[in-house]
């Protein structure tokens, strides 16, 4: 019996800070639980990394208010449970916040297996050098879309051409809108085993168009009955104490 | 004045690495406005991953903002990429802290390091939108200055840099900033710039180019004489007497991206007396002033609690020197706080077992590789650039360092040197081989890398006079080691680029003429110089023979001791005795000891300016010759503590 414990976070990523990388979000996180002194697991090996492990990557330049990551505790120890949110939001950088913590219960699968899809808001502006896109012409285009059976796209893979259909990966395609930017859509795309990216929903719309102010807003696990999120956002001040977390699973 | 950061953003999806141009780094100051405050913008021009965790920016940084009515922002010279989409779109340099233009701020002050980034000072001055050249700029113009080690021979930027600050800026940016807020509140008339040029030109270590006339006799020069009366006829440098008063930076920047030193690091004493004749940094920053170990200890444990870092590099141009390093690294590792898992570092290791016996102390789990500079190949060569490291040394080093786990050793070389033979040169594969040799006892598989550099006389130094070796000259010293080391398996040679020597001793060694060949090289497109993949030796040579200029005269020759050097004017505190002394000692190699452990032989640094030593311990530590040349203790065993000496305190 191992007395070591794995935390699901739930945290946001908005702002200028979305310039960063996925790997530069995975450095902060390390400094973060260092400053919030949690005895952290670490590999075993010649170079011991903390275990760690984030669901999907985000594109640099993205932002989300649904991001992961699990993390292993070498035990309960000294751990102070009160306030923990807020503490690793104060010691994440501006526009990194924590907005649920809870414990896994042993056998919980990782984010990588467990979520199937992503619900996401970007705005399509017309790309430079094109003439305008109007809403209607938006609308028009994802109507098409959503009616068609395929849409093919190329991709180098390792050196070599692979056409994939992501028609199948688009779950749902819907405008919002329209703002000053452009034209607000939603959409919830498949996350496994080939992730859908926003970029190619819009390329998949025509000519002319360009992926503006991207944000994940939810992940998906599929269960039998309806699709749950790895972990929900807490309510603000929400007790976080072993007793009071949420089971994530 | 807004921020420019609406402009900014649609930019970053065109551009590799967008989190260069973003600041939020932990540890920035970004709150209030700039109207009504004594603005400054510090600028290090290259690439925001080598420019971040540059310390003397952050030091004034932090000095700067805590000084009241005062705003220090930063920013670093946009990478290519980043420079089209600015130009294209016409967004100004901008500040990294609250994205405002740089042309708000009331002073841009660079931090100058190395030579080749010249040219991008000229850049960054020209996306600030003001005229890269000072004769040529407007009274409400920011004023540029430019500090760091590099301003040792201003000459090349004085056409484009109002003021210099000549050794450590710490306590005279307060003096600039006091006469700046005067000239900022008279409200910047037409004249006011020359009075406070003027003005700023009678403060201890700052030099103004344009108060002092030159004259020269065809190629030479003749003299460089003070427009005014109160202005100096030589700028003295700055040096604070006491590292400890000075315990910056407190809240280092931590980057949200990777840069280069990516760590906590702290600067645990500055300057050094070892009088390697090669190295303009140990000639410039004398005396040695160590932080008291217990600041040390507690800057390094406020640091990792603050910052979440797990590695603290303890820093100085030789870290093994400092008195008491392996008990002060001891306490570090130690700390219940670090739970085992902080590393330590040590750049610029010494070449001798006792240093890398430290090392095995603190580098448990990480043992990949260990980097020492021996320099030169030959005993012959180490005398006459005062590297007193004997072959023992290097052996005993490498032996504890392959028996002790470390699986790859690099040793940092310099060719060209004075006096050099193919002898020396070749005697640079010998050692590297023997290295190997060494390490075959202990491990099957090892990895000895030499790296060289051509070498480059600095001014400030001994080395002054030499003329630097031509480029077929190094080449052919390369193509000795690439025959020599071609069927040694585990020797990789690695080397650097001669045609880059060529354009850096340019650079560094030239006058005021010069600057006409970096504006020329600037307006042609050569920004970046010091990367590989965008230097261009041919815009050097050419701008050279376009303004009449001769790398022969300027780099290849050897001066004579009469002459007046581009940086005569300019005083590190060294006697011209003393340097040239040390010149010709190394004609006849012959070496001279380390001062802090032996008796003064008056250099000029501490008797010039009233000031001393600032070391715990003035007895040399034990082990190897501590590149002393001297058999202070020898032997197989590897000393891994040391009994401490006598401590004679700290002398304030």
């Amino acid at each position: 019996m191992t007395d070591r414990i794995r935390l699901r976070i739930r945290f946001s990523k908005l702002g200028k800070i979305r310039w960063t990388s996925h790997r530069d979000v995975a450095r902060m996180w390390e400094r973060a639980f260092r400053r919030v002194d949690l005895p952290l697991a670490y590999s075993e090996g010649f170079s011991p990394r903390p275990k760690v492990s984030f669901g999907l990557a985000l594109s640099t330049g993205h932002e989300s208010v649904a991001e992961f990551l699990d993390v292993e505790l070498s035990g309960w120890d000294g751990v102070e449970w009160d306030g923990l949110a807020d503490r690793l939001s104060a010691a994440l950088p501006v526009g990194i916040d924590v907005t649920a913590v809870a414990v896994l219960e042993p056998g919980t699968p990782s984010l990588q297996e467990a979520v199937t899809s992503c619900s996401w808001r970007f705005t399509v502006a017309s790309a430079e050098g094109y003439p305008p896109v109007e809403e209607a012409e938006v609308r028009r285009r994802v109507a098409a879309l959503m009616s068609a059976s395929r849409f093919e796209v190329t991709r180098s893979r390792k050196g070599t051409e692979v056409t994939e259909d992501i028609r199948p990966g688009i779950c749902s395609l819907e405008v919002q809108g329209c703002e000053p930017a452009g034209t607000v859509l939603t959409a919830e795309l498949v996350a496994a085993p080939r992730a859908v990216r926003p970029a190619e929903v819009v390329t998949a719309l025509g000519p002319g168009l360009e992926e503006r102010d991207v944000r994940r807003t939810h992940q998906w696990i599929q269960c039998q009955d309806a699709p749950r999120e790895p972990l929900h956002a807490t309510p603000e001040d929400a007790p976080v104490a072993p007793h009071a977390l949420e089971r994530a699973s | 004045m807004t921020s420019l950061w609406p402009r900014i953003e649609p930019m970053l999806a065109h551009v590799a690495k967008p989190a260069r141009y973003i600041g939020c780094e932990d540890g920035m100051v970004a709150d209030g406005p700039l109207e009504g405050r004594l603005s400054w913008l510090l600028i290090y021009p290259d690439a925001y991953e080598v420019g971040l965790p540059n310390q003397g920016l952050q030091i004034l940084y932090e000095i700067l903002n805590e000084r009241p009515h005062t705003r220090a922002e930063r920013t670093y010279a946009p990478w290519t990429d980043m420079e089209a989409q600015m130009r294209r779109r016409s967004v100004p340099l901008f500040s990294l802290d609250s994205h405002r233009a740089a042309c708000d701020f009331d002073v841009l002050a660079f931090n100058l390091s190395a030579e080749l980034v010249y040219t991008n000072l000229l850049n960054c001055v020209d996306l600030a939108g003001v005229a890269v050249r000072s004769d040529q700029r407007r009274p409400d113009d920011p004023l540029v200055v430019a500090g760091g080690h590099c301003t040792f021979n201003p000459e090349p930027l004085a056409d484009f840099v109002d003021a210099f600050v000549i050794g450590d800026g710490e306590e005279v940016v307060e003096e600039l900033s006091s006469a700046i807020e005067v000239w900022k509140a008279g409200g910047r008339t037409e004249g006011s710039r020359q009075r406070l040029l003027r003005d700023l030109s009678t403060i201890p270590g700052v030099y103004v180019p344009s108060c002092y006339e030159v004259a020269y006799d065809g190629p030479s020069l003749v003299s460089v004489t003070p427009r005014y009366p109160e202005t100096p006829a030589r700028v003295e440098k700055r040096t604070i007497a006491d590292l400890a008063a000075w315990p910056y930076p407190r809240h280092q920047l931590v980057p949200m991206t990777e840069v280069v030193h990516d760590r906590l690091n702290v600067e645990i004493f500055r300057g050094c007396t070892r009088g390697c004749r090669f190295c303009q940094a140990g000639m410039i920053t004398r005396p040695v002033r160590e932080r008291p170990a217990e600041q040390v200890l507690q800057m390094v444990s406020d640091g990792l609690a603050r910052t979440g870092y797990d590695e603290v590099s303890l820093t100085s141009l030789s870290s093994a020197d400092f008195s008491g390093i392996d008990s002060t690294v001891r306490s570090i590792i130690d700390d219940p706080a670090c739970r085992g898992q902080v590393s330590v570092s040590l750049p610029s290791l010494r070449v001798d077992a006792f240093t890398v016996g430290v090392a095995s102390q603190i580098q448990k789990v990480r043992r990949t590789g260990l980097t020492f500079a021996p320099e030169a190949g030959t005993w012959r060569m180490r005398q006459v650039i005062n590297k007193l490291v004997r072959e023992e040394d290097l052996y005993g080093a490498v032996e504890s360092a392959f028996s002790q786990g470390w699986r790859r050793v690099k040793l940092y070389f310099l060719t060209g040197l004075p006096t050099e033979t193919d002898e020396d040169t070749l005697g640079i594969a010998e050692l590297a081989r023997n290295c190997v040799a060494v390490g075959r006892h202990h491990q099957k598989s090892v990895s000895v890398t030499a790296s060289v550099g051509g070498f480059v006389p600095k001014p400030q130094t001994p080395f002054q006079w030499f003329g630097q070796a031509t480029i077929p000259d190094l080449q052919h010293r390369i193509n000795l080691l690439r025959d020599a080391t071609r069927r040694d398996r585990g020797v990789q040679l690695r080397w650097h680029d001669p045609k880059a020597s060529l354009a850096e001793g340019i650079a560094s060694r030239g006058d005021r003429r010069v600057g006409a060949v970096i504006e020329e090289v600037w307006r042609r497109g050569g920004v970046f110089q010091e990367w590989s993949e965008h230097f261009s030796l041919d815009l050097w040579t050419e701008a050279m023979a376009h303004h009449g200029l001769s790398a022969e005269w300027y780099v290849h020759r050897d001066r004579s001791r009469d002459e007046i050097l581009p940086w005569s004017h300019i005083s590190a505190g060294l006697h011209d005795d003393f340097l040239w002394q040390e010149w010709e000692d190394a004609l006849v190699a012959a070496g001279t000891p380390d001062c802090r452990w032996t008796p003064c032989y008056d250099c000029g640094a501490c008797t010039g300016y009233g000031i001393e030593h600032v070391v715990a311990s003035n007895v040399a530590p034990a082990g190897g010759s501590q590149g002393t040349g001297q058999d202070l203790r020898s032997g197989g065993e590897v000393p891994v503590f040391l009994r401490s000496k006598a401590v004679t305190g700290v002398q304030a």
